[in-house]
C-alpha cells in the first residue's frame, strides 16, 4: 500500500517549499561579524584586539565586563569606535535595503534611494543650516541633520505631488524626481555661490562621514532604522508580485499603486534619516542590492534581509578603509564606497552568470 | 435559469474622453468558450481589461450574479492571460507560476502546502516540469505562453480570459496552445473568453463568436453566422472569400489584381 502511494507520488511533480538561501545568509552574517570585529579592534590608538573585544562583550548584560584597559582606552572602544561601527551598520543597511525596495517598486535597476530628490533636498537643507550659522549657537540639537531630514522629506513630497499630476505611472514619478532634484540642486548651488566661505564645510558634508559624537546619532537613527526594516521586510512578497507590472499585479488581486506608495514612502523616510545623519553616501544603494541579487536571485523575500546584512558589513568595512588609509586624517566615506565599490561590482558582474535584470 | 459565469451589462470604457466600448451587453455561460473577433481598435482588449478590473468603466460586470467585489474577489473569479505578458528578468518558472496563487492568501503570508500542490499539478498538467529550474525569460515563445497559462490556471478562477493567446506563435504552437486550452476546459469545466485575430482559427475553437466593431457588438452566434463575407467586408474592410468547410468557415483573402 505504501509502496503504491510512493510510486504514484514519484510521478507527480512536487514543488518544494521555498528554501531560504541559508548558506548565503551564513556568509553574510559572518562577513558582518568580521566587519564589526575589525571596526572595533582597528584604529590609531593601539589597543590589543583581545582587550577591545573583551570590552565590547563586557557591555552585554549579565557578563562581567572588567577588562584590563585604562579608562581612556575603554572610552575609545565604547564611546568612539563602537557607536561608529553601529552607525555604519545601520546606515549601510538602510541605504542598501531602501535601494532594493526602490528598484523593486519602480521595476527599474537604476533606481536608488536618492531617486526622488532625497539627496538634493538633504543637501539644500544642510547647506541652508550651515550658511545661516545656526549650527554654532545651539548646543543641544545639531540643526544640520534636522534641516537635511526636512529638506529630504519635502523633496520627496514635491516629487509625489508633481508625479501624480502626469497620471500615476512610475515613469512620471521618476521624471518628477529628476526635475525636483535638478531644481533643488540649482537652489543649493546658488546659495553656496553666494556664501563661498562655507563651500568646504558643505562639500565635506555632501561627501558623507560616519564620525560620531558618541551614541547620540545612533539613538537618533535607531527608530527610523527599525520602522523601515520592519515595514519593508513585510512587503517582500508584494514587491515580487509587482515585478509583473501594475496591470497584471492588479489582475492578481493587488492594488499596485497603494503598495508602491507604502514601500516608497517608508524607504524614503529611512533613506532621509540615514542621509541626514551621515551626509550623502553614494553608490551603496545600487551596488549592494545588485550584488545580493547575483547571490540569492531576484526574489525579494531573500533579497531584502540579505541587503540589510551585506549593506551593513560593506559600510563598516568602507568606513574602516576611510579612517585608516590616510590615518590620522580621514577620507570621505562616499569616496571610498565608490572607489572600492565600483571595481568590486564590475568584478562581480563579470564573474556571474546569473541574469537579474 | 442558470446564472451565467459572467454578465456584462451596458459596459462603457473611455480613454481620454473617447469611447472605446459603448454599451456592450454580454453573457457567458458556464463551461463555454466564447471568442471575440473584430478589427484593430474595435475594443476587444478593453473589454477583457474591464472584466478583470484593469481599466475603469461604467456599467456592470457580474460574476455568478454578484457585482460587488474587491480586487481580490475578482482575482478569485477571473484570470487573464495578457497579450504581451511582462516577464520579470531573473524569475524562475516555479516562482512565476506561484504568483498565480496571490489572491488565495494575504500578501504578507508565505505559500501554503496547498499553494505548492496546485502549482505542482498545473506544471504537471502543462508539461512544464522539465523547465522547473529555468528562468522564464530564457524560454521560447511557445514555452513562455504555456508558463503564463500555468500562472493563470494556478489562480483557480472558473473564468479564464485569453487576450490573443496565439498572436506571437507559429501555426504549430498556436494549435498546441488552443488544443491545450480546449482540453483543460473539457476536463475542469472552466469557462473561456478569448480574443482572436485569426478568423479561421476563431471559427475552429470555441462554440460562440462575438464580433466587435467601434466599441459595439455587431454580430453574435456560431462561426457560420458571424464569419460571413458580408460581416467581414463591412467591419474589417477586407475583401475575403469564405469557404464553408465541414470543420468551419475558412477565410481566404481575395487579391483584386489576381482577376486580371
Amino acid at each position: 500500500m505504501d509502496t503504491l502511494r510512493e510510486s504514484a507520488d514519484a510521478e507527480r511533480f512536487v514543488v518544494e517549499a521555498t528554501r531560504f538561501p541559508l548558506g548565503w545568509f551564513a556568509v553574510a552574517i559572518g562577513a558582518m561579524a568580521a566587519a564589526v570585529v575589525a571596526g572595533v579592534t582597528i584604529g590609531p590608538a593601539s589597543i590589543g584586539w583581545f582587550d577591545s573585544l573583551h570590552e565590547v562583550v563586557g557591555l552585554l548584560p549579565g557578563i562581567d565586563g572588567s577588562s584590563d584597559l585604562s579608562p581612556a582606552q575603554s572610552a575609545i572602544i565604547t564611546k568612539i569606535r563602537l557607536p561608529r561601527v553601529v552607525l555604519g551598520l545601520m546606515v549601510g543597511s538602510l541605504l542598501s535595503l531602501t535601494g532594493a525596495a526602490y528598484q523593486g517598486a519602480f521595476r527599474n535597476p537604476l533606481a536608488d534611494p536618492y531617486l526622488l530628490g532625497i539627496a538634493a533636498g538633504a543637501g539644500l537643507g544642510a547647506t541652508i543650516a550651515i550658511v545661516s550659522g545656526v549650527g554654532d549657537g545651539i548646543g543641544i540639537v545639531d540643526p544640520v541633520p534636522l534641516a537635511a531630514f526636512i529638506g529630504a522629506l519635502v523633496a520627496v513630497a514635491i516629487s509625489f505631488a508633481a508625479g501624480n499630476i502626469g497620471g500615476r505611472s512610475t515613469v512620471s514619478l521618476i521624471l518628477a524626481g529628476v526635475a525636483v532634484a535638478s531644481f533643488l540642486t540649482a537652489l543649493q548651488t546658488y546659495v553656496l555661490q553666494r556664501h563661498s566661505d562655507v563651500i568646504r564645510e558643505v562639500y565635506s558634508w555632501i561627501l558623507g562621514r560616519l564620525a560620531t559624537s558618541g551614541w547620540g546619532e545612533v539613538t537618533l537613527l535607531a527608530p527610523y532604522f527599525l520602522i523601515t526594516c520592519l515595514v519593508l521586510l513585510r512587503y517582500g512578497r508584494a514587491l515580487d508580485v509587482l515585478s509583473v507590472g501594475d496591470e497584471e499585479a492588479a489582475t492578481l488581486g493587488l492594488d499596485p499603486g497603494r503598495i508602491r506608495a507604502i514601500v516608497v514612502i517608508t524607504a524614503s523616510l529611512g533613506a532621509a534619516a540615514a542621509v541626514s545623519v551621515t551626509g550623502l553616501i553614494g553608490f551603496v544603494g545600487i551596488i549592494v542590492p545588485h550584488a545580493v541579487r547575483l547571490m540569492v536571485g531576484v526574489g525579494h523575500r531573500a533579497l531584502l534581509p540579505m541587503t540589510i546584512l551585506v549593506g551593513g558589513a560593506f559600510m563598516v568595512l568602507a568606513d574602516l578603509l576611510a579612517r585608516t588609509i590616510v590615518s590620522p586624517a580621514e577620507l570621505p566615506i562616499g569616496v571610498v564606497t565608490a572607489f572600492v565599490g565600483a571595481p568590486f561590482f564590475v568584478l562581480v558582474l563579470r564573474t556571474s552568470s546569473r541574469q537579474t535584470w | 435559469m442558470v446564472t451565467p459565469v459572467l454578465r456584462v451589462e451596458d459596459l462603457t470604457v473611455s480613454y481620454n474622453g473617447s469611447r472605446v466600448l459603448d454599451g456592450v451587453n454580454l453573457e457567458v455561460k458556464e463551461g463555454t468558450w466564447t471568442t471575440i473577433v473584430g478589427p484593430n481598435g474595435a475594443g476587444k482588449t478593453s473589454l477583457l481589461r474591464a472584466v478583470v478590473g484593469g481599466v475603469g468603466y461604467e456599467g456592470a460586470v457580474e460574476f455568478r450574479g454578484s457585482h460587488d467585489h474587491s480586487a481580490r474577489d475578482r482575482a478569485l473569479n477571473v484570470a487573464l492571460v495578457p497579450q504581451i505578458p511582462v516577464i520579470p528578468p531573473g524569475l524562475g518558472v516555479v516562482e512565476y507560476v506561484m504568483l498565480g496563487r496571490t489572491p488565495h492568501r494575504s500578501v504578507f503570508a508565505s505559500e501554503s502546502r496547498r499553494d505548492r500542490a496546485v502549482v505542482g499539478d498545473v506544471m504537471d498538467r502543462l508539461d512544464l516540469t522539465s523547465f522547473a529550474k529555468r528562468e522564464v525569460s530564457s524560454l521560447s515563445g511557445g514555452e513562455r505562453q504555456r508558463v503564463v497559462l500555468a500562472r493563470s490556471l494556478a489562480q483557480e478562477a472558473s473564468l479564464l480570459l485569453l487576450d490573443e493567446p496565439t498572436s506571437a506563435l507559429d501555426l504549430g504552437h498556436q494549435q498546441e496552445v488552443l488544443d491545450l486550452v480546449d482540453e483543460l476546459r473539457t476536463e475542469t469545466g472552466m469557462t473561456i473568453l478569448a480574443t482572436q485575430h485569426d478568423l479561421t482559427m476563431a471559427g475552429r475553437y470555441g462554440d460562440r463568436l462575438v464580433m466587435l466593431n467601434e466599441g459595439a457588438i455587431v454580430a453574435r452566434g456560431n462561426a457560420r453566422e458571424v464569419l460571413t463575407e458580408a460581416n467581414i467586408s463591412e467591419h474589417f474592410g477586407a475583401k475575403v472569400m469564405v469557404i464553408d468547410d465541414d470543420a468551419g468557415p475558412i477565410i481566404v483573402p481575395v487579391i483584386p489584381t489576381s482577376a486580371a
